[in-house]
């Protein structure tokens, strides 16, 4: 088993092929998104390859060690030009192969018409324990 | 034969059992942590062999663990006489043991989240890995969040004269956390105010409890079965649980009666008006307009004035609640979102859809987030549709 991270953009990842603001879908179609999210959450809980899956807010602070004594230096809001992650999923699967699936799965939840997002993911692996067996 | 533990027992219990140990000598910390043992044991050995007396149960076996973990070179004579005088399980401590215990959990010493965690275990029974997967952090780090605040509040002497307005804010923040995990934090919330009620006689416990009630009787209209939030205005006010609502009204009104107003019975007030109505447009706003007055007055709470702007907008017009929202900060959270709503009800879909986008991006929880991005695409459609 090896883990992976599925990452999802605001900004930064290539643009899907169904690239509409969400704003702009009807509120049906945003439900419909929501729920293919949840559904495919819980489908890799009960395939035993679920780990963890977290939203983060879009706005944010560079933060920096300000020197002793001397409070954080802070730089924000982001630039419009920052690669900026939505969130993120953690799997645990038997093989890349695997991961790429379920990464394409994720990217074809609904959007608007109703049709696959087709959003770019980026899928990476986690650095592991070294094994125990070394030779 | 085996039967599933009473754990509401078991939680009902724990702060008398843990009374019993600190009015026999044990330091605080360490009978907490024997309380914990007994209670953790109780969950494993009581499914198949229930005890006949549970709290007899519960002293003794807690009792043997403090004297256990007591044991040291140093403290072994001390232990010993202490385990051949050990005390038969007296009586019930009073309810001074119980409320000393809400003070010192709550301690103004202790952060919010030590507070709550603290509160939650050694008050409300509840294990170090509940509280864990209430809060979503590691078992490990719950358990040292909490022995951390033990140790912070091992030296506060017991006998100096405490706010109960410290261990009010304590259960408010368990209550708003919801549920999560196994453990429902609203329901427990409303059990430790409960039993804070029934041992202190203070019109702003009545108010929180009344609160609590009265919010946690819309639960099952407040969400969709996908999760979605679903606003007040929108709620099927029959799924509204009516036991709930009668309890926390009567509850409030006798807390009203005593004429000492505080923040909690004011928000109970406003929550009991919405009670009250068959409808949003049935709702006395005026009225809740009042009440909230009375909060600004009491707490002078931004936030307070911002839902102030929402019952005005609802009372006198939309523009008069964007009149009373032009006086806040815009940085305020939820600022865009009532924006919205006020610009909607006005009749100004563009600027309400764009609000809505925008309180969207700065929305601090999913479904929020959600619902805010349904509205904006609601307006959109509609816009469209023209």
């Amino acid at each position: 088993m090896a883990k992976y991270l599925l990452l999802k953009h605001y900004r930064g990842a290539p643009a899907g092929r169904n690239d509409v603001p969400m704003d702009r879908w009807t509120p049906q179609e945003v439900s419909d998104h929501m729920r293919y999210m949840q559904e495919f959450a819980d489908r890799l809980v009960e395939t035993g390859e679920f780990v963890d899956a977290q939203a983060l807010a879009p706005e944010g602070l560079w933060v920096q060690y300000g020197g002793q004594g001397r409070p954080p230096v802070t730089d924000g809001p982001f630039a419009e030009t920052k690669d900026l992650i939505a969130g993120w999923m953690a799997i645990d699967v038997d093989t890349p192969e695997r991961a790429y699936a379920l990464a394409a799965e994720l990217s074809a939840a609904p959007g608007a018409r109703g049709e696959p997002i087709h959003e770019w993911l980026e899928v990476r692996p986690f650095m592991s324990e070294p094994p125990t067996i070394e030779e | 034969m085996s039967s599933p533990v009473d754990e509401a027992l078991l939680r009902t219990l724990t702060p008398r059992v843990l009374g019993v140990l600190v009015r026999r000598g044990a330091e605080f910390a360490a009978a907490e942590d024997a309380v914990q043992d007994a209670l953790v044991e109780a969950l494993r050995t009581w499914p198949t062999e229930p005890p006949r007396d549970p709290q007899a149960w519960l002293v003794t076996v807690a009792w043997r663990r403090f004297v256990d973990a007591t044991r040291s070179e140093a403290a072994r004579r001390r232990r010993e006489e202490r385990v051949k005088d050990e005390p038969a399980p007296g009586p019930v401590p009073g309810t001074d043991d119980t409320l000393q215990l809400y003070f010192r959990c709550a301690h103004p010493s202790l952060t919010p989240s030590s507070a709550v965690a603290l509160t939650l275990r050694a008050v409300g029974g509840l294990t170090t890995r509940q509280v864990a997967a209430a809060y979503l952090v590691p078992e490990a780090t719950m358990a040292q969040r909490i022995s951390r605040a033990k140790r912070t509040v091992s030296a506060v002497p017991l006998d100096q004269p405490c706010d109960v307005a410290t261990v009010l804010r304590v259960l408010y923040l368990v209550f708003n956390e919801g549920y999560s995990g196994d453990v429902d934090l609203a329901a427990e919330a409303i059990r430790l105010t409960r039993q804070l009620a029934a041992v202190v006689d203070h019109p702003e416990v009545a108010g929180l409890l009344a609160l609590m009630l009265l919010h946690h009787a819309r639960r099952a209209a407040r969400t969709t079965p996908d999760g979605a939030l679903v606003p007040l205005a929108e709620q099927d006010r029959s799924r509204w649980d009516t036991t709930a609502i009668t309890e926390g009204v009567a509850v409030l009104q006798a807390a009203l009666a005593r004429d000492r107003l505080g923040e909690y019975q004011a928000q109970a007030a406003i929550a009991a008006l919405h009670a009250d109505a068959p409808s949003t447009a049935a709702t006395d706003w005026v009225q809740v307009v009042e009440w909230y007055d009375e909060l600004v007055r009491l707490t002078d709470s931004p936030v307070v004035r911002l839902n102030r702007a929402v019952a005005v907008g609802e009372a006198d017009g939309p523009r008069a609640g964007l009149a009373a929202l032009a006086a806040l900060d815009p940085a305020l959270p939820r600022h865009a979102a009532v924006a919205a709503y006020l610009h909607e009800r006005d009749g100004d879909l563009a600027t309400a859809a764009r609000l809505y986008a925008e309180a969207a991006t700065r929305a601090p929880h999913l479904a929020e987030r959600d619902h805010l991005t349904r509205q904006a695409a609601r307006l959109n459609t509609a816009r469209e549709a023209r």
